[in-house]
């Protein structure tokens, strides 16, 4: 795209959020607010080209939007709400046209991340509605035919609808679990942008930033929630380090032997900067831990120079927040890097890390290795060996056959 | 706008669902009652009724004009349909916060559906 053209394209989705926010509160209706924000922003990307963008887009946009959206409801709507909704649309915006106040955008946020709804709906909705994606991108980015992301869409709107499922921002005692709820939204999206390694990259949206924009937004929404700077900074220091995840032959590259020169130091810097901000309400929470243990990553000059004991203090801490079986086998590998591979395989071999773990390849893998390390080669074989029978991924496959044949 | 709270539960767990004759029964019956003062009082009740163990059902199909019965519920599940509520809240979020104050749904689940409003 020429340069104008990605200006005038970031400037619509710039004012998606506000834009959807308005019609939504004025027409109650997800798809009708979506179809007049969809006819308004098509019309901006080619008026906007020929004429420039002009000095408040928010305005222009949410007035054309508001126009469609009454031609929409005289020529179709029938019943009750109509005349209703007509006077909410053609009352004058107040203070200007930018009048989706962050409460606005915020009950789409938990509107379309309610746990009534399965997560990838939550998940389609969101982008659909605040991210502005179209149904084919978000299909794209999540490799599925476009007709059954259209076709998930249709359905979640329409439990919406039916059982008057609403848009509201929740109450004090579940506003933690319901921000949760949007926080996993929006992990997800990332995740699979960051990490996806299938599917033909250049058709695809890039969902990680896509993920980092929606978490910038919510963020500047709940202004003082220490979580949300938390998961931005993850975000911001996984991505940073994308340059540097991929070779020249398309392998995935170990944070150990990535090339630190790749990685994107500005980005990192903004991570630090939001991360010690977050830190400083003390309400610590998962995402400000794993952001932490990326920080410790950063800043270390090379893979040998990493404060292992300060991640392994980290993910301590994790594992009293969030115990899961994957966040103690981290904590391990931490603990072998501190303080010896004895101390590591103690932690890997309790019976609560081992059981659930005993069909997951990573699991096996880093047991492998520790053994090894100890000098125990027949028992490190056979770990390795075991990793080998549960893993179908290629890649993974030749790495540990290569340590097998050490 | 009414929601129907279909109460599924276990039956055979004598913990969740305890002989009506048992000392254990007496405090699943208190949080009913409990339930229905702060419900019904609330206004949100429209109708509710605890339905007989699935031992009882007569399952019924009319086929080419035939009528074919059957012993039994409509399918042999893990959890059966063992009461229901019907609510009449503002939104699904109502809906939800009574619902998880049914007492078995700490031990079973509560199937929450919309009831049409044709009217």
């Amino acid at each position: 795209m020429d340069p104008v053209g990605a200006r005038v394209a970031e400037v619509v989705r710039d004012e998606w959020p506000q834009l959807m926010a308005v019609l939504y509160r004025d027409l109650g209706d997800l798809g009708a607010a979506e179809d007049a924000a969809q006819e308004a922003a098509a019309l901006a990307l080619t008026r906007w080209l020929d004429d420039g963008i002009p000095d408040r887009p928010g305005a222009w946009i949410t007035t054309v939007a508001r126009r469609r959206a009454v031609d929409q409801i005289r020529r179709a709507r029938t019943g009750r709400d109509k005349a209703e909704q007509l006077a909410r649309l053609e009352e004058p915006l107040r203070d200007g046209a930018r009048s989706a106040s962050n409460d606005d955008q915020l009950r789409l946020f938990f509107g379309c991340c309610h746990p009534a709804l399965r997560v990838e709906a939550q998940i389609a909705l969101t982008l659909r509605s605040l991210g502005g994606l179209t149904t084919a991108e978000i299909a794209a980015g999540f490799l599925v035919p476009e007709a059954t992301m259209a076709q998930r869409i249709v359905r979640a709107k329409r439990k919406i609808a039916t059982a008057a499922i609403p848009f509201r921002i929740p109450d004090d005692p579940e506003l933690l679990d319901r921000i949760g709820v949007v926080h996993h939204v929006l992990y997800l999206v990332f995740n699979e942008g960051a990490y996806a390694s299938t599917g033909s990259v250049a058709l695809r949206v890039d969902l990680a930033a896509e993920a980092i924009r929606l978490t910038r937004l919510l963020g500047g929404l709940v202004i003082d929630d220490a979580e949300t700077q938390g998961l931005l900074a993850l975000m911001l220091f996984t991505d940073a380090r994308r340059p540097a995840r991929i070779d020249a032959a398309g392998q995935t590259v170990l944070l150990a032997d990535q090339d630190r020169g790749r990685w994107i130091h500005e980005q990192i810097t903004e991570a630090v900067d939001i991360l010690d901000q977050a830190l400083r309400r003390h309400r610590p929470g998962p995402f400000q831990i794993e952001a932490a243990i990326n920080a410790v990553h950063a800043r270390a000059p090379s893979a040998a120079d990493t404060d292992w004991r300060q991640i392994a203090a980290l993910y301590r801490t994790l594992v009293g927040l969030r115990p899961t079986p994957v966040v103690a086998l981290n904590h391990a590998v931490a603990v072998a890097e501190s303080e010896g591979p004895a101390a590591g395989l103690r932690l890997l071999d309790a019976p609560e890390v081992a059981a659930p773990l005993a069909e997951y390849r990573y699991y096996h893998a880093a047991r492998g290795e520790l053994l090894a390390r100890l000098g125990d080669p027949v028992a490190s074989r056979t770990a390795y060996r075991r990793a080998l029978t549960l893993t179908g991924n290629a890649a993974d496959r030749r790495f540990l056959q290569a340590r097998l044949s050490e | 706008m009414k929601y129907a709270c279909l109460i599924y539960s276990d039956e055979n767990d004598a913990v969740a669902n305890p002989d009506p004759t048992s000392p254990a029964f007496g405090p699943i019956m208190a949080g009913y009652m409990a339930f229905g003062e702060e419900a019904g009082g609330a206004g949100v009740i429209v109708a509710g009724e605890p339905l007989e163990p699935t031992s009882t059902a007569t399952s019924l199909q009319v086929r080419n004009g035939e009528v074919i019965t059957t012993d039994g519920p409509f399918a042999e599940t893990k959890e059966h349909l063992g009461g229901f509520y019907v609510l009449d809240c503002e939104s699904l979020d109502e809906a939800m916060k009574w619902a998880a104050k049914i007492p078995h749904a700490s031990s079973g689940t509560i199937e929450i559906r919309p009831v049409p409003d044709f009217g």
